[in-house]
Formats: C-alpha cells, sequence, structure tokens
C-alpha cells in the first residue's frame, strides 16, 4: 500500500507520514501530477490558508490533477485546509477552490464566549454511516484547528457533524473522495482508527 | 462541545527534562521522549516543550527531540524557547511540531509574529508572555522577558492585543508572580487577557492543586491550562485532573 502525500507548499506533512508510518502504510510525496500515477490511495493535509493553497496547487498543475483523482476509484482524503479547498469557494480572502465537492468554507460568526479559532478537541456526530468511522464511537473527540468550516451544497455530503456555534459539517465525503476539518493525525486513538479505516476503504467512483 | 484541554508543559535543558522554580534551580527529571509518550497515553490534550539550554550549538538536540517525540505522539505539541528567526519556526515545524511559540524574541522584534503567521499560518504561532504584576502599568502587569529576569516597558494586555493583530493564534500567559508558588494561577490575569482577546488563551504559573485548575478553567475563562510539577512529581495524574473536573461540570476529554 502506497499512500500519497499532495505537497502544495512547504506544508508540514511531517504529522501525517508519522501517523502513516504507525499504521504501516508507505508513502509518496506528491508535489506534481505525474507522482501520482499507481497510488493506492491519496491524502490531501493542509495547514494555513485556503488562497496560498489554491495558489500553489495551481502552480504545480495538482489543481487538475486532483479533479481527475476525484473522478476516479482511487481514494483521497481531504484534511482541515486540504477538506476546504475541496469546496467550490472559501470565504477566506473570498477564494475559488477546487470544486470536488459542491459547496463554501464559512468563516466562524463571532459569538459571546467563543473563541475564534476553534483550538482543540470537540466532539464528531456521525450522520448516517460510513467507512470512515467504522469502529469509532458517535461523539469521540477530534483535535481541531481552524477559523473557517465547511458547508457542503447537498445534504448527502454531510457525513459527520460538529458544534460550535453552528453546527457544521465535520466530515464530508462524495464518491471517492472524504475530507475532514479535524486533524486525525493528531486525534490520538480515534484519529488513528479514522486513518486506519480511510486505508482499508474500497470506494467507488462518483 | 469544544474541551478545556490539560497542556503539559516540559523545560528541556540540554536533551533533558528539567523543573525548577522561577527559572532558577534546575533538577533533571526525565527523558523528554519517554516523558512524553507516557503523558500521551494518559491523555493529556497537548504538549509543550521550552528548550531552555542556553548555548546555540545544542540546537540541533532539541530538533532531534521534535522529531522522535513526532514519530510517539499523535496530539498536538508546541515548541518554544531561543526561537529568534523565521528559520528556526520552521525547522521546528517540518520535525514535526504543530505550533511554534515565541516569547522574549518576539517583544525585541514583533516582526517575527508577522512572518511565521504569513508562512506557516496563525494557528502554528504561539505567543508565550510572562507577565509580572505592577500596578504601575494600565492593566496592571507588565511584560518580562528572558524568564522573568528583565523588565520591558510593555503592558500585558496591550502587547497581547498588538501579538493577537500581528497574528499570533494562542497565547500562553504565564505569571512570573504565581509560576513555581503551587499557590495558584492568576485568575484575574488570566480572566483579564482572555476576555479581552478572541483568540485561546493557555493558562500558565502556579498549578499545585486541583482547584486550582478548576478556577482557572471557569473564573479565569481559560481555554486550556498548563500543568509541569503538578504531574512530573507524582503528585496527580492526568486522570485525576480530569476526572476531578468532569466531576465539576468542566467538559473535558475523555475518550483517550
Amino acid at each position: 500500500m502506497v499512500v500519497g502525500l499532495i505537497d502544495y507548499k512547504a506544508g508540514n506533512l511531517g504529522s501525517v507520514e508519522n501517523a502513516l508510518a504507525r499504521l504501516g502504510a508507505a508513502t509518496r510525496i506528491v508535489d506534481r501530477p505525474e507522482r501520482l500515477a499507481g497510488l493506492d490511495r491519496a491524502i490531501f493535509p493542509g495547514v494555513g490558508e485556503a488562497r496560498a493553497a489554491m495558489e500553489a496547487l495551481r502552480e504545480r498543475g495538482l489543481d487538475r490533477a486532483l479533479a481527475a483523482l476525484s473522478r476516479s476509484a482511487t481514494p483521497l482524503l481531504g484534511i482541515c485546509i486540504g477538506c476546504q479547498v475541496l469546496l467550490g469557494r472559501s470565504e477566506e480572502r473570498d477564494t475559488e477552490c477546487l470544486g470536488i465537492i459542491a459547496g463554501t468554507s464559512r468563516r466562524f460568526p463571532p459569538a459571546p464566549g467563543l473563541k475564534i479559532p476553534q483550538i482543540g478537541w470537540n466532539q464528531v456526530y456521525h450522520r448516517g454511516r460510513h467507512a470512515l468511522f467504522r469502529g469509532i464511537p458517535d461523539g469521540a473527540s477530534f483535535y481541531f484547528d481552524h477559523s473557517y468550516y465547511p458547508e457542503p451544497a447537498s445534504a448527502e455530503a454531510w457525513v459527520a457533524e460538529t458544534d460550535y456555534g453552528v453546527r457544521f459539517a465535520s466530515a464530508l465525503a462524495r464518491g471517492s473522495v472524504v475530507a475532514v476539518q479535524f486533524h486525525p493525525e493528531k486525534s490520538g486513538r480515534w484519529g488513528l482508527a479514522l486513518l486506519a479505516n480511510f486505508l482499508a476503504w474500497r470506494a467507488e467512483a462518483s | 462541545m469544544l474541551t478545556k484541554r490539560i497542556v503539559v508543559c516540559l523545560d528541556v535543558r540540554d536533551g533533558k527534562t528539567t523543573k525548577g522554580v522561577k527559572f532558577e534551580h534546575n533538577v533533571d527529571i526525565g527523558d523528554p521522549v519517554e516523558m512524553a509518550e507516557a503523558y500521551y497515553e494518559q491523555g493529556a490534550d497537548e504538549l509543550v516543550f521550552y528548550d531552555i539550554t542556553a548555548s546555540a550549538e545544542r540546537r540541533g538536540i532539541m530538533i532531534d527531540i521534535v522529531r522522535r517525540v513526532a514519530e510517539r505522539i499523535f496530539v498536538p505539541f508546541s515548541v518554544g524557547g531561543g526561537i529568534a528567526k523565521v528559520d528556526d519556526m520552521r525547522a521546528v515545524l517540518l520535525a514535526g511540531a504543530e505550533k511554534v511559540s515565541v516569547n522574549s524574541q518576539a517583544v525585541r522584534n514583533p516582526r517575527i509574529i508577522e512572518e511565521g503567521a504569513a508562512q506557516f499560518g496563525s494557528q502554528a504561532v504561539v505567543l508565550g508572555m510572562d507577565a509580572l504584576r505592577d500596578p504601575s502599568m494600565p492593566s496592571g502587569y507588565r511584560v518580562v522577558v528572558d524568564g522573568g529576569r528583565v523588565r520591558t516597558e510593555l503592558d500585558a494586555l496591550a502587547w497581547a492585543k498588538r501579538a493577537e493583530s500581528l497574528g499570533a493564534g494562542e497565547i500562553v500567559l504565564n505569571s512570573i508572580d504565581a509560576d513555581g508558588t503551587r499557590e495558584g494561577y492568576d485568575i484575574e490575569l488570566t480572566r483579564m487577557i482572555s476576555t479581552e482577546l478572541a483568540v485561546p488563551v493557555v493558562a500558565s504559573g502556579g498549578a499545585g492543586r486541583l482547584d486550582h485548575i478548576e478556577r482557572v478553567l471557569t473564573e479565569g475563562r481559560a481555554d486550556a491550562a498548563l500543568v509541569a510539577s503538578m504531574v512530573h512529581l507524582g503528585s496527580f495524574t492526568i486522570p485525576e485532573i480530569k476526572g476531578y473536573l468532569r466531576d465539576r461540570g468542566v467538559a473535558v476529554r475523555l475518550d483517550y
């Protein structure tokens, strides 16, 4: 099993790499489209901000490669910014994104007593069943660190939800593409369990 | 609901975890990588490493520790101490830390916060601030640097706000008056900074008893509480701290 890690800028892939190593998966850094060939699945991690991420993807031609990958049966997992840019648009510097899952990333509205960014552990509640959450209790804690949240256009894409002033989609899916707003690579045992589920997942092309 | 975090702090000197009072009289208490792994398994929500090694040539030791910690623990951790340039930040983040913390160097050169946030995102840049009670300052607290030894002309609240506007994504707020006393966090200081700022505040300095942690997370409005001696010296375990908080209605992560 070889997992591609999408590298679109001096981003920190180390944490995801370490978690996959713990799970016994080999990784390959994908910094140009050709390196996607022959992979079993791919992870699109991310920290930082949406516009810079999109610019870096376009520069490397990875935007089109990811769109093509999303139409195949090869599973793709987006994490945090990697989740947000899979949507059509982000309110962060009004950025046009990949549009692989229809929807928008929105900034948390200000609310008394709620800090922005949301930093820390929050519960993830399942909506329906998805292989990504197999064996993971409903309401298990995952680590979040974000100021924007994904809002899918269709309820069908909405796999799990979390409450932070608003109820937002903390996990999304469409065909062979899944995306999580939290950081599974930093979410202890349940995060590792989710990554293991992703590695075992047999997706169908959308 | 977002839970309150229990953050374990490890001071590292020459590759060993060390513990001192008011930054003095340090004694070695163990291997930082092994300790990090033990706290991870006990359910610590986050870890903080401060490199208090004085000389520059030992920096490589810390990077090696960060790399080994990142291979073994799967919760976030930050690294601080002697971070003076964006390149120092990059080295720590590439070695596997989620966040990097700047303190004295940010007072001397506030642009490091701005540059760090632009390069790595605000979520990666933490301001460490040491505050000393001082009635002559507008907020009642003065910023001190270099482990509390050197006074600055900065007001604690004004500096925290400035750091936030420069892009710091979180503040670790240490009370120099309370640090090492084990008589409780500075509730007044924590509440003021946490209420006035939009970014999360991690309270530090003074934890000795379980009710200290409860108070700073409720009355003090802290988003997270930093503990060191309380757990290093074996007085309390993370599960004991979290069990106590849960019993008093404070939301904490228990499913680790």
